[in-house]
């Protein structure tokens, strides 16, 4: 797994609350990770923070799951 | 129409002095201190480095992190101190959770995450990254929001914020909504944690607080000649109050009946108490007169009594013109020379220590008395630095807060 992988794995450990074996790769923040709106705006804040990067709008609502997040960041991160 | 009447069914208390009911009030009997050095944030350089924290607290000795993450502390408090009153009344389970309503006092809410969050945004380069859950950890009512969305209450839900006298002014709505039959039990009190760098720097700005440093075990000392301001806290009490005949269909235990609530405003300056008094005369007097007793009644009244030089001596001489030759029979005693003075959770925290007067005949005293002060009448009884035995059959606790906000609640030994 990539350092970037592992680092959104982390994040979503940490914010969500959830054990490592749930952070699957189609795992969805909001249908199995238990995340509600809010934690799914935080989570994309931590994400923005973490790999200082800007996360426009429109691309987050395109980010619901563990695999799309690590993508996109794979693509995106400095 | 009839008011029904309200009994008080449960009760719950995270407090500097013990972090149970049963802890806290051991604390009150034995005079204990609340008031330690500063250890939540680093207050070397303040002028008040001392105050009342709740001791050896942890969130996760009480919630999961993902919970316990999206609550301010003192909201935290509130769902610690809820759950207690709510087990102590059984009332989770077998009641019809629409008529059961949570009314909350805060005076300021959630004072750490709003500092946090503006140290973060003053630290950036001017983008705003604030947190999703700023805003509601923040409110003053996340409290008794979660405390609802916890138990599933669909009664009625709101906070009540006038400083220092916020949780009483919870205790008295939640009764007014009770016997006017709007709801049969309500969850009430208040919580409060503003010992942050904003809280203990505001109020020292203010000149409100003591800065005892060098003996902070014994700063709290209201009545005391040599006094020099309250000595800030944090915690939360609660209580569950419901409708006589709602308690007695459930075959619940009763501490005690509250019988009035009054209310009124100096309409004098916004953080000056009134010399005159006149506001808190007219708060005891409305009270009683709620409760249709009369002053040779009451047998105790748990003074506001905040340790500062000013309020202390306005509400003594207010108790002498509300009570007169009575006011030499009475148990007078301020349970903030040990737990500090909780500001918005003062009310929550004081009606346990009323309410439990009443149950085991105790009254907690007023400790770290040194000096006698000769302006307050040496013949009253301030129940000075040891609890004493007394029968009481009504108790008064008073609460008075910045902006002038008054609230006096009369609490009775029950009997069916």
């Amino acid at each position: 797994m990539s350092e970037i992988a592992e680092k959104v794995k982390a994040i979503i450990i940490d914010k969500l609350g959830v054990e490592a074996s749930e952070v699957t790769p189609e795992a969805s923040f909001t249908n199995d990770l238990g995340a509600d709106s809010l934690d799914t705006v935080e989570l994309i804040m931590e994400f923005e923070k973490e790999f200082n990067v800007s996360i426009p709008d429109d691309q987050a609502e395109n980010i619901g799951t563990v695999g799309q997040a690590i993508s996109y960041l794979e693509e995106h991160a400095k | 129409m009839a008011f029904r009447r309200v009994v008080v069914t449960g009760l719950g208390a995270i407090t500097p002095v013990g972090s149970t009911v049963p802890t806290y009030w051991d604390g009150l009997r034995q005079g204990l201190s609340g008031a330690a050095p500063i250890t939540r944030f680093d207050a070397s350089k303040f002028k008040t480095r001392f105050a009342c924290e709740v001791k050896d607290y942890s969130p996760d000795n009480y919630f999961d992190r993902k919970e316990g993450r999206k609550m301010d502390l003192f909201t935290q408090f509130a769902v610690i101190a809820s759950d207690e009153a709510i087990k102590d009344a059984g009332l989770l389970e077998g009641i019809n959770k629409d008529r059961v309503g949570v009314i909350w006092g805060s005076g300021i809410g959630g004072l750490k995450t709003f500092q946090e969050e503006s140290f973060n945004f003053a630290k950036g380069d001017g983008t705003p990254r604030y947190n999703p859950f700023f805003i509601p950890k923040m409110i003053a009512d996340s409290s008794s929001g979660n405390i609802s969305i916890k138990n599933g209450f669909r009664g009625p839900n709101f906070v009540t914020t006038s400083a220092c006298a916020s949780s009483s002014d919870a205790i008295v709505a939640a009764y007014n909504y009770i016997r006017l039959g709007m709801a049969d039990v309500v969850v009430t009190g208040g919580s409060e944690a503003a010992i942050t760098e904003a809280g203990v720097g505001g109020f020292n700005a203010l000149k409100a607080m003591s800065e005892r440093n060098d003996d902070a075990l014994t700063a709290s000392r209201p009545y005391d000649k040599d006094r020099d301001g309250f000595v800030l806290g944090e915690g939360a009490g609660a209580l569950v109050i419901e409708a006589y005949e709602h308690a007695q269909a459930r075959g619940a235990k009763i501490y005690a009946e509250i019988i009035g609530g009054g209310l009124s405003s100096d309409a004098y300056h916004i953080t000056a108490p009134d010399p005159t008094g006149e506001g808190v005369v007219l708060v005891m007097q409305n009270a009683l007169q709620d409760a249709g007793i009369k002053p040779e009644e009451v047998d105790y009244i748990n003074t506001h009594g905040t340790s500062t030089p000013l309020g202390d001596g306005a509400e003594i001489k207010a108790i002498q013109k509300v009570f007169g030759e009575h006011a030499y029979n009475l148990n007078i005693s301020s349970t903030k020379s040990m737990t500090g003075h909780l500001l918005g959770g003062a009310g929550g925290i004081e009606a346990v220590a009323s309410i439990l007067a009443i149950q085991h005949g105790i009254i907690p005293p007023t400790i770290n008395h040194v000096t006698d002060d000769p302006e307050l009448d040496a013949r009253l009884n301030f129940t000075f630095n040891e609890a004493q035995v007394r029968e009481v059959n009504v108790a008064m606790s008073n609460t008075f807060g910045f902006g002038g906000h008054n609230t006096s609640v009369v609490f009775r030994k029950f009997k069916a």
